[in-house]
């Protein structure tokens, strides 16, 4: 199969969306010059740097029968639009009844890892999670990055995808033909019998190395990555901690009130899951601080392969 | 150029239905029938009326917190209206907005907004939709003087600048935002000076006046559909009541401002210019207000004997199929 980069397997979802449908429009700060050069500058409009105003417009245009894809580059820069995010877009299906539908894609990039230092970098999707309304991709594969986001040119409500930055130029399998991946369907990248291990984005692949190094060890772990955050696949990471009786949630994100937090909540507030439960759940988080500048303080905050082999051998006693 | 009679009477209608909607929906808030918050429209009603009278259904508008009168002038339900604002599950929204999020997308009224300012983005958003559409329809943004100095305001002019969206910009300047005036809140002053630094087309009009506020709203957009939009329209007026109806909130306005303000009433002061023209008698003045009664007392009517939601339809809505 052909291989492409998670970034043009994302571009190439959005080029197939839009020669489908002409009520879509794709708003930026920069310029996307393949899209512009094939779909005009009335349907991929560069934007000022406001973004409280462009993710406010997409909720004009999806109320008034367009679709829009609006990239924000850094989630950062989504802080500035919380008011149409959190105010406007997560609860103006509800707020009006369901009367009407606001098909809008909105993309951000997340995560450390370019030095870019504290205002450049931060993983914020749990925070969204606590406003009803949206839904939440967090794509780890170019192959998913385009399916869930071709599913997301076909929902009918605001959804938000979280593109970790260290991705975007990653290369992977991509069918030629059309596929679509629905919302709330976590993938098993590593299927095992100890442990659980449910990551996120780019740290699916610090946990899957580790699962490799612990598998030389005798420990056999089972990798889940949920993809969406909203919905969240509960179900599969329940049954696989059934399985295995012992589960670690790796989270690049900060560690208060996260979604390795809730997910840990799923599974001991789950009398059945918790009752086979061989020892305690265990967080590898991100630190409860701001992404620092320098590399070595940059890589010392955010988890990798060996705070996650660390993790697993505690669960499992070793 | 001057307006033919049934215009006249038009807007005599659309303008004495906000004030007797307004005057009933205060009235039941009073008793004690009604939930939350109700932004009164009451002294403003020549605006509204005014500039969605050139509007059709292909026109879109966004609203403000304030937005009951933007909702009947654009054509919407007053049935639904009302039993939105009693809470029932008859009402626009089901009962899950209320009298702030009330809105008619099959009419283009894209929703009244309660957070001030934020619904000048979204408006900008139903303008870009309106250029693509290529159909010659428009976008209205109703806001007051508060807004003005909200950074999504400047956003929105800047980009309908740019873009020469056909966007309407209607800024009902009713000279304070909840208590605060905006003669302390405004660096520019007269407002005007933004979208003049913005280069967007505008004009300053006596707000009670619905004949003068038609004037204006229908060259506005008549530039607006040649494409030489957008257009600011600052609307000098005044709310009669408080920021919201409430026991709590202290009206900290000047009492002989607003008295000076009531005796410039729109509604008044119309249809006693209509009867003095000779286009409308005390009888004709009569029965059209019998009718707008009958009109708001069947939409009470319904809204009364509607049912509430079952507390489990708050799980409906969240999102759509």
């Amino acid at each position: 199969m052909r291989e492409i980069t998670y970034e043009q397997a994302t571009l190439e979802a959005i080029q197939e969306e839009f020669r489908r449908d002409p009520k879509t429009v794709h708003m930026s700060t920069d310029l996307p010059a393949d899209l512009q050069g094939e779909f005009g500058a009335d349907r991929i409009r560069v934007t000022p740097i406001a973004e409280n105003n462009f993710v406010g417009a997409a909720i004009g245009l999806a109320g008034s029968g367009f679709r829009t894809v609006c990239n924000l580059r850094m989630a950062t820069f989504g802080f500035v639009a919380l008011d149409q995010f959190m105010n406007h877009a997560a609860k103006i299906t509800y707020m009006f009844g369901g009367q009407a539908k606001f098909p809008i894609l909105y993309r951000m990039t997340v995560g450390a890892g370019i030095s870019a230092a504290a205002e450049h970098s931060i993983s914020p999707y749990s925070m969204y999670m606590n406003v009803p309304g949206l839904k939440i991709l967090l794509p780890t594969t170019p192959y998913d990055a385009k399916g869930l986001l071709k599913t997301a040119l076909r929902d009918n409500n605001p959804v938000i995808s979280f593109e970790h930055v260290l991705l975007g130029g990653m290369t992977g399998e991509v069918p030629e033909e059309e596929y679509f991946i629905p919302f709330g369907q976590a993938k098993m990248r590593r299927e095992g019998s100890d442990v659980t291990v449910v990551a996120f984005a780019k740290m699916v692949y610090d946990a899957l190395e580790a699962a490799e190094d612990l598998a030389k060890e005798g420990i056999s772990v089972e990798v889940i990555d949920p993809r969406t955050l909203a919905p969240l696949d509960r179900r599969t990471i329940l049954q696989s901690v059934k399985k295995t009786g012992r589960l670690v949630v790796v989270d690049e994100a900060c560690q208060t009130c996260g979604v390795a937090g809730e997910i840990i909540a799923s599974v001991t507030s789950d009398k059945d899951a918790f009752g086979k439960l061989k020892a305690h759940p265990a967080r590898v988080s991100g630190l409860d601080i701001p992404i620092p500048f320098s590399p070595p303080m940059e890589k010392f905050v955010v988890p990798d392969k060996a705070k996650i082999v660390t993790a697993v051998k505690e669960v499992m006693g070793r | 150029m001057e307006l033919d009679k049934k215009t006249l009477i038009d807007l005599y209608t659309t303008m004495l239905t906000i004030r007797r909607f307004e005057e009933r929906a205060h009235n039941e808030w009073a008793a004690g029938t009604l939930f939350g918050f109700v932004h009164s429209y009451i002294g403003q009603e020549a605006i509204a009326t005014g500039v969605c009278a050139h509007l059709t259904k292909a026109d879109r508008i966004v609203s403000n917190h304030r937005g009951h009168g933007h909702c009947i002038a654009k054509g919407a339900d007053m049935k639904k209206m009302m039993a939105e604002i009693y809470g029932k599950k008859t009402g626009y929204c089901k009962g899950k907005g209320g009298s702030m999020h009330i809105a008619d997308f099959s009419i283009g009224m894209l929703g009244a907004d309660g957070i001030v300012g934020a619904g000048l983005p979204i408006a900008t958003g139903a303008a870009i939709a309106a250029l693509l559409e290529k159909k010659g329809s428009i976008a209205a943004v109703f806001f007051g003087d508060g807004a003005c100095n909200e950074g999504e305001f400047h956003e929105a002019l800047n980009l309908a600048g740019i873009w020469k969206l056909p966007l309407l910009f209607v800024c009902e300047n009713n000279r304070y935002g909840v208590n605060t005036p905006a003669s302390y809140a405004m660096s520019a002053g007269d407002i005007t000076r933004i979208p003049e630094a913005y280069h967007i087309k505008n004009k300053v009009v006596y707000g009670n006046d619905v004949e003068v506020v038609y004037k204006a709203a229908e060259e506005a957009i008549a530039i607006l559909r040649r494409g030489e939009g957008p257009f600011f329209l600052e609307c000098e007026t005044y709310r009669w009541h408080k920021h919201f109806l409430s026991k709590a909130l202290e009206d900290l306005r000047p009492k002989d401002e607003i008295e000076a303000w009531k005796k410039r009433c729109p509604v008044a002061a119309f249809e006693a210019k209509l009867q003095q023209q000779g286009v409308m008698t005390r009888a004709d003045a009569d029965a059209i207000n019998q009718k707008v009664l009958a009109q708001i007392e069947d939409a009470c009517r319904f809204a009364v004997e509607s049912p509430y939601p079952q507390p489990q339809d708050a799980l409906e809505d969240v999102y759509s199929a």
